[in-house]
C-alpha cells in the first residue's frame, strides 16, 4: 500500500511541474516585444525547440541567451540529451532543429520525416589527451602510442615508447589507469575515430559512441566525470573536452599532428585543423588528424541538422534568423566558452546553406 | 489488489444504490486502467524492440558481447550484473533489515522506537542519485583499500578466492550491490516491521511462560507467524534493486562481462539503457529498448514469485 501511494504524488508533481512549465512558455510567447526596431528585421514571435549532442552545448546556451536580447519574440529551447536523441527527435519532427556530433547514417536518411535535411556546421573544440602526473610537465604522444594507452598495451609511464617521444622527461614508473566514458558520448566517437584515422594498424577497437573498453578502465559519467577520475588519480589519463580539462585544470598532451608536428590543444590548433580538413558538398567534413603543420588533431566537429522544407512560416524566419545570428555574432562567443569559432571559408559556405531553406 | 469481489449478499442496502454503482463503476474503471497501461507498456516496448530482437534473434539473450559500433547486442552481460548486484545486495540488506526490524518491535524502548523508524523512513525518501553521488565520490574512493585488503586475504582459499581475486576497482559490482543495499534497507526494514507487529502478544507471551528466552521467543513465535511477509518484504527490495537505475549506473563501472570477480566493473540492464540511449539510433536504439523490456519481465517475475510466496503461505496459515 505504501508503494503503490508513492508513484501517484509523484505523478501528481510532475504533472504539476508540466502544467507550470507549460504556462511559462505560452506567457513567453504572447509576449509583445517591446523594444525599438533596430537595423535587423524584427522576427515575429515563435518558439524553437530543439535537442541533441551535449558537447557544444555551452555555447549553444550563450547564443541562444545572447539572441533572446536581440530577438525578444523568439524563445529557443535546447534541450540537450545526446546526439543520438537529437537526431531521432528531429527524424520524427518532434524538434525543429538538433544538434549533432555525428552524421546521419546513409541507411537513416530516408527515414526522416520531413524529407531532406542540411547540415550547418557551427564550432569545434579540440578534445585533450589529460593525464595527471605532478612531475612531468609537457607530455609529448602520437597516436599509435595514444592507442596502446587506451588499450592498455602500455601499462605504465616508463615505458619504452613513451620514453622514446620524451626523451628529456624523468617518467616515473607509476601504472597507468585508463579514464574513458561510462555513458555514450560524441566525444567518446570522435576521440576514437581519430585513432581509427591516425593508428589504424594499432587501434583494434574501432570507433563509436560506445566502444569494448578494456575491463580495466575507469568509467566516468560525462567530460566531468573522466576529468574527476584522471584530477583524482595520480597516473590517470583520459579524453576529455578542453574546456572541462581547463575547468579541472588538468595538464594535456601534446599530440604529434599528421604532419609529424608535436601540437598542443588550443583553439588555434583546431582553427588550423578546420583550414586543413576537406569540406564536402552537404558542409560535412571531418577535421580528425587534419594536414597542416599547426593542425591539432583531435579536433571535434559539431552541426546543426534543420530541414530544409520548413512548414511554418514564422518558425522558419525564426529558425534562419537563429542560425544566421550563430553563424555571425555567435561565433564571437565561441572563444570564451572554449569553442573554436569556424574559419571564414566555411562560415560564408554555411551562410549560404541557410538560403537554401524554403519558407512557406 | 486488482481483483474486484461482488459484494458480500445478505448485506445489500435496503435504498436505492447508485451511489454505490456509481463507485463500483468508477473504481473498476481505475483497477482496469492500472492493467491497460501495463499491458500497452509491454506492447509498445516490444513493438520497438522488435528490430534488434529479429536481428540478433536468440543471441540477443545468450551472447554477452555488446558492441553497438559494431553492430552485436547481446544483452547476457547486463543481466548478470544485475542479478549478481541485487544478490550482493539482498545479501547485505535482508539481515540488517530484520535485524533493525527486531529491534524496534523486540527490543527497543518505546521512545527510541519513534526516533529509529522516522530516520529509516527519511532514508527511504533519499533521492537515488544521492546515494550514487556518494557512493562514486566518497565510497568508491575510499572502499578500493578494504577491497585490496580483502582480496589478499581471501584470494587463495580455492573456489570463494575467485569471487575476490583480480585488481581491485572502487566502481565495481560489489560497490553498486553496497549502495543498493544501502537503498532498499530501508524499504525492507519498515515492511518487516509492520508484520513484527501484527504477532498477536498472546502467542508471545506463551512463548516467555514456557521458559523461552527472548530469542527462542522471536524464533518460536515471531518468525513462524511472519515467514510469508517477510518473503515478501524481501521480494519488493529486490524488485527495486533490480530497477535502480542511476546509483547503481554511477558506480558499476560499465563494462559489460561476465566475471566472478566482484572487485571488478559490471554492468547492469537499466544503467545501460540510462547512459547509452542519448547517443543511440536505429537498431542500436532498439537493441536499449529490448533490454528494458527484459528489465520490466525480470521485475514482473519477481514481484509475481513474491505474491504467489505470500499467498502460499497465508494459505498454509488459514488451513
Amino acid at each position: 500500500m505504501i508503494r503503490s501511494a508513492f508513484p501517484f504524488g509523484r505523478l501528481l508533481a510532475v504533472l504539476a511541474a508540466f502544467a507550470l512549465v507549460a504556462a511559462g512558455c505560452g506567457g513567453a510567447d504572447d509576449t509583445v516585444g517591446t523594444q525599438a526596431d533596430s537595423e535587423t528585421p524584427r522576427l515575429a514571435s515563435a518558439t524553437l525547440n530543439a535537442s541533441g549532442a551535449t558537447f557544444p552545448m555551452a555555447f549553444y546556451e550563450e547564443v541562444i541567451a545572447s539572441f533572446k536580447e536581440a530577438q525578444p519574440s523568439v524563445t529557443v529551447n535546447y534541450a540537450g540529451g545526446g546526439s543520438g536523441k537529437g537526431r531521432q527527435e528531429l527524424q520524427d519532427g518532434l524538434v525543429d532543429f538538433a544538434g549533432s556530433d555525428g552524421l546521419v547514417k546513409a541507411e537513416d536518411v530516408p527515414k526522416y520525416k520531413n524529407g531532406e535535411f542540411l547540415y550547418v556546421p557551427t564550432v569545434t573544440a579540440p578534445i585533450t589527451v589529460s593525464y595527471n602526473l605532478p612531475d612531468v610537465k609537457d607530455m609529448k604522444l602520437d597516436a599509435d602510442t595514444v592507442a596502446k594507452i587506451f588499450q592498455r598495451q602500455i601499462t605504465t609511464w616508463d615505458d619504452a615508447a613513451i620514453k622514446a617521444l620524451n626523451p628529456d622527461a624523468r617518467l616515473p614508473s607509476t601504472p597507468i589507469t585508463v579514464a574513458r566514458r561510462s555513458d555514450g558520448s560524441g566525444t567518446t566517437e570522435n576521440f576514437t575515430k581519430y585513432l581509427v584515422s591516425a593508428a589504424p594498424s594499432t587501434w583494434t577497437l574501432k570507433s563509436g559512441s560506445t566502444v569494448e573498453w578494456p575491463a580495466d578502465t575507469q568509467a566516468g559519467n560525462g567530460n566531468n566525470g573522466v576529468a574527476g577520475i584522471v584530477k583524482g588519480t595520480v597516473g590517470a589519463v583520459g579524453y576529455v573536452d578542453l574546456s572541462d580539462a581547463k575547468a579541472s585544470s588538468l595538464q594535456f598532451a601534446t599530440l604529434k599532428n599528421a604532419a609529424g608536428k608535436f601540437v598542443a590543444p588550443t583553439l588555434d590548433g583546431t582553427s588550423a585543423a578546420l583550414e586543413g580538413a576537406t569540406v564536402n558538398a552537404d558542409l560535412s567534413y571531418d577535421p580528425l588528424n587534419a594536414k597542416g603543420e599547426k593542425a591539432y588533431p583531435i579536433a571535434a566537429p559539431t552541426w546543426i541538422l534543420v530541414y530544409k522544407n520548413q512548414t511554418d512560416k514564422a518558425k522558419a524566419e525564426a529558425l534562419k534568423g537563429f542560425l544566421t545570428y550563430l553563424l555571425n555574432d555567435g561565433q564571437d562567443l565561441a572563444e570564451d566558452a572554449d569553442y573554436a569559432p569556424l574559419p571564414k571559408s566555411l562560415k560564408d559556405k554555411a551562410l549560404a546553406q541557410l538560403n537554401s531553406i524554403v519558407i512557406p | 489488489m486488482t481483483t474486484t469481489t461482488p459484494p458480500p449478499t445478505g448485506l445489500q442496502p435496503a435504498r436505492s444504490a447508485r451511489g454505490d454503482t456509481a463507485f463500483r463503476a468508477a473504481s473498476f474503471l481505475c483497477g482496469f486502467t492500472v492493467l491497460a497501461i501495463l499491458g500497452l507498456i509491454a506492447v509498445s516496448m516490444t513493438q520497438k524492440a522488435l528490430p534488434a530482437l529479429q536481428a540478433e534473434g536468440l543471441g540477443f539473450l545468450t551472447s554477452a558481447r555488446w558492441a553497438p559500433n559494431e553492430g552485436r547486442f547481446g544483452a547476457l552481460a547486463f543481466i548478470y550484473g544485475t542479478m549478481v548486484i541485487s544478490a550482493i545486495a539482498l545479501v547485505f540488506a535482508v539481515p540488517v533489515s530484520i535485524g533493525i526490524a527486531l529491534f524496534l518491535t523486540e527490543v527497543a524502548p518505546r521512545r527510541l522506537r519513534k526516533v529509529v523508524s522516522y530516520v529509516i523512513d527519511l532514508l527511504a525518501a533519499v533521492p537515488s542519485v544521492v546515494y550514487g553521488l556518494w557512493g562514486v565520490l566518497v565510497l568508491s574512493a575510499v572502499i578500493v583499500d578494504a577491497y585490496d585488503a580483502v582480496g589478499r586475504v581471501l584470494a587463495p582459499v580455492p573456489l570463494v578466492g575467485r569471487l575476490f581475486e583480480g585488481p581491485a576497482n572502487g566502481r565495481s559490482l560489489f560497490t553498486a550491490g553496497l549502495i543498493l543495499a544501502l537503498m532498499i534497507t530501508p524499504i525492507i526494514t519498515a515492511i518487516t516491521r509492520e508484520i513484527f507487529d501484527t504477532v498477536p502478544q498472546g502467542q508471545k507471551e506463551a512463548a516467555v511462560a514456557l521458559g523461552a528466552t527472548r530469542w527462542e521467543m522471536i524464533r518460536g513465535a515471531v518468525f513462524p507467524h511472519s515467514r510469508s511477509g517477510m518473503v515478501g518484504a524481501v521480494m519488493l527490495g529486490l524488485g527495486r534493486a533490480m530497477g535502480e537505475t542511476i546509483a547503481a549506473a554511477l558506480v558499476i563501472g560499465s563494462s559489460p562481462r561476465i566475471s566472478a570477480q566482484l572487485f571488478g566493473p559490471g554492468d547492469a540492464l537499466p544503467s545501460v539503457i540510462a547512459f547509452q540511449f542519448g547517443e543511440a539510433s536505429g537498431t542500436y536504439r532498439s537493441a536499449l529498448i529490448a533490454l528494458g523490456v527484459i528489465l520490466f519481465a525480470m521485475t514482473i517475475i519477481v514481484n509475481m514469485a513474491a505474491r504467489v510466496i505470500v499467498n502460499r503461505g497465508q494459505e498454509a496459515r488459514a488451513a
